[in-house]
């Protein structure tokens, strides 16, 4: 881990793989889509409706895993000062902020037809909704103080507070009685979905990933780049 | 020990001192009450149903407004630092004045809450859940909004930027506190709503300390 510390160094392997992560996401995507919206069935109950659920799905799940991917940063920013790890959870917050309003957006778009609301408070919306307020937090934080390098802290010790909204989101559809269902992918009895469903699903999880991973590198050179500006503005360079 | 005590003696006494501060922020609580029944007009029925989640939520915006006395002010003319080379742990000098700022602001937003609560025609079974409720609630406010004054210091625009770390923080003790007057005012038990909200106090005293420490000595960097 600390052989990749320097980002020189880590910036070389991700650029090599950079055009591998962009053709698998292409490639998945097509499949995941070809999948979702011809091959897989509709819902017995839901119709056609049910194809948004190949988009909620794989937003929720990034969502909540670029905040864990936040903060596993956010504690080795703290625990170790890995710059690194700083520039990685700068350039994943605000792709997890898009993922978590596309979240909310198709569940609102998804709860109108079937529950007969866009909004409802219960416990699973109201945690994501937390989740995105952590996030705008997070972001904010980032950019508060006139230094650049100085908010990297204080929002890593936000982010990390923040950690506990993490179990509530998985857990708040066990644990309470809500209007969203409970989990079908994560069970201990398997998925409680029938093949030819779950498989476009996790082609779109699959291409969703590869697609946060592929903005990151991009997002990563930005911040590589802007680093490296303001170092040449320190040290009084011109062109 | 004794610096403890001390410390949030010191607290305490600069609160009294600026005692306009406090009085401000209680005159805010009391006149943003009062817009309510301005707001959506002064029938009973509806006040009484509304009455229990205004005072929460006054009581939450209350206590975020007046966070920034908390750390911002000994920061600003380097007592702070002082206080931080000091030989005492830092978290229990956080701890500290948290306790002292609770005693300051939490305390006074208690003893006028349930003349607020009566001006907006709260049910009679709700005093005693909206109480304990406070009781329980405003110190873990006053705890998790230590974490986000210590966040922004020397911030741009931070009492912006405070609300916007905090509010979300505050949602979980706010959810417990008026569901549980929810549950008196149905002839439902509220007691395991105040375990909740005692679970949250018991976590946040020793971690929002630590955090807050952690975040002041980063600032002072």
């Amino acid at each position: 881990m600390h052989r990749f510390a320097n980002p020189t160094r880590f910036m070389k392997v991700a650029d090599r793989l950079f055009p591998f992560v962009s053709a698998g996401f292409l490639a998945l995507l097509a499949w995941g889509l070809y999948g979702a919206l011809l091959a897989s069935p509709e819902d017995y109950q839901q119709g056609s409706t049910v194809r948004i659920m190949y988009i909620h799905v794989p937003s929720a799940y990034l969502a909540v895993m670029i905040y864990g991917v936040l903060a596993a940063c956010s504690a080795s920013v703290l625990i170790w000062k890995h710059p690194l790890a700083d520039l990685i959870a700068r350039a994943s917050a605000p792709v997890g902020l898009v993922f978590t309003v596309l979240c909310l957006a198709t569940g609102s778009l998804w709860g109108k037809p079937m529950w007969g609301t866009w909004w409802d408070w219960d416990a699973r919306m109201t945690s994501v909704l937390i989740l995105f307020f952590l996030y705008l937090g997070y972001i904010a934080l980032l950019n508060a103080f006139d230094d650049p390098a100085r908010g990297s802290k204080p929002a890593a010790i936000l982010a990390l507070v923040g950690v506990v909204n993490l179990p509530v989101i998985k857990f708040s559809v066990d644990w309470w009685n809500t209007l969203h269902q409970p989990a079908s992918l994560l069970r201990f009895d398997g998925p409680a979905m029938p093949a030819s469903m779950l498989q476009p699903l996790l082609v779109m999880m699959a291409a969703f990933t590869f697609f946060y991973l592929m903005v990151l590198v991009i997002r990563l050179r930005a911040e590589f780049a802007a680093a490296r500006i303001r170092t040449l503005r320190i040290t009084g360079a011109s062109e | 020990m004794a610096a403890f005590f001390s410390l949030i003696r010191r607290d305490l006494q600069l609160a009294l001192r600026q005692s306009a501060d406090l009085a401000m922020v209680l005159a805010f609580f009391v006149i943003a009450a009062s817009l309510f029944p301005l707001a959506v007009g002064p029938d009973k029925v509806v006040l009484g149903r509304i009455a229990a989640g205004v005072v929460w939520v006054l009581a939450l915006l209350s206590v975020m407004m007046s966070l920034d006395r908390l750390f911002h002010n000994d920061y600003q003319d380097g007592a702070l630092e002082l206080i931080v080379l000091g030989p005492q742990p830092l978290i229990l000098v956080v701890l500290g004045k948290v306790l002292a700022y609770w005693l300051s602001t939490g305390l006074p937003l208690l003893i006028l809450a349930p003349v607020i609560a009566m001006m907006l025609n709260l049910e009679e079974a709700a005093y005693l859940p909206l109480m304990t409720g406070l009781l329980l609630g405003t110190p873990v406010l006053a705890l998790i909004g230590a974490v986000g004054a210590a966040l922004s210091l020397g911030a741009r625009r931070a009492g912006l930027l405070m609300a916007l770390l905090v509010l979300p923080l505050y949602m979980p003790v706010l959810i417990f506190g008026v569901t549980a007057i929810e549950a008196a005012t149905t002839g439902f038990n509220w007691q395991p709503h105040m375990l909740y909200l005692g679970a949250i106090l018991a976590a946040a005293l020793p971690l929002a300390p630590w955090a807050a420490a952690s975040a002041i000595r980063q600032a002072l960097d």
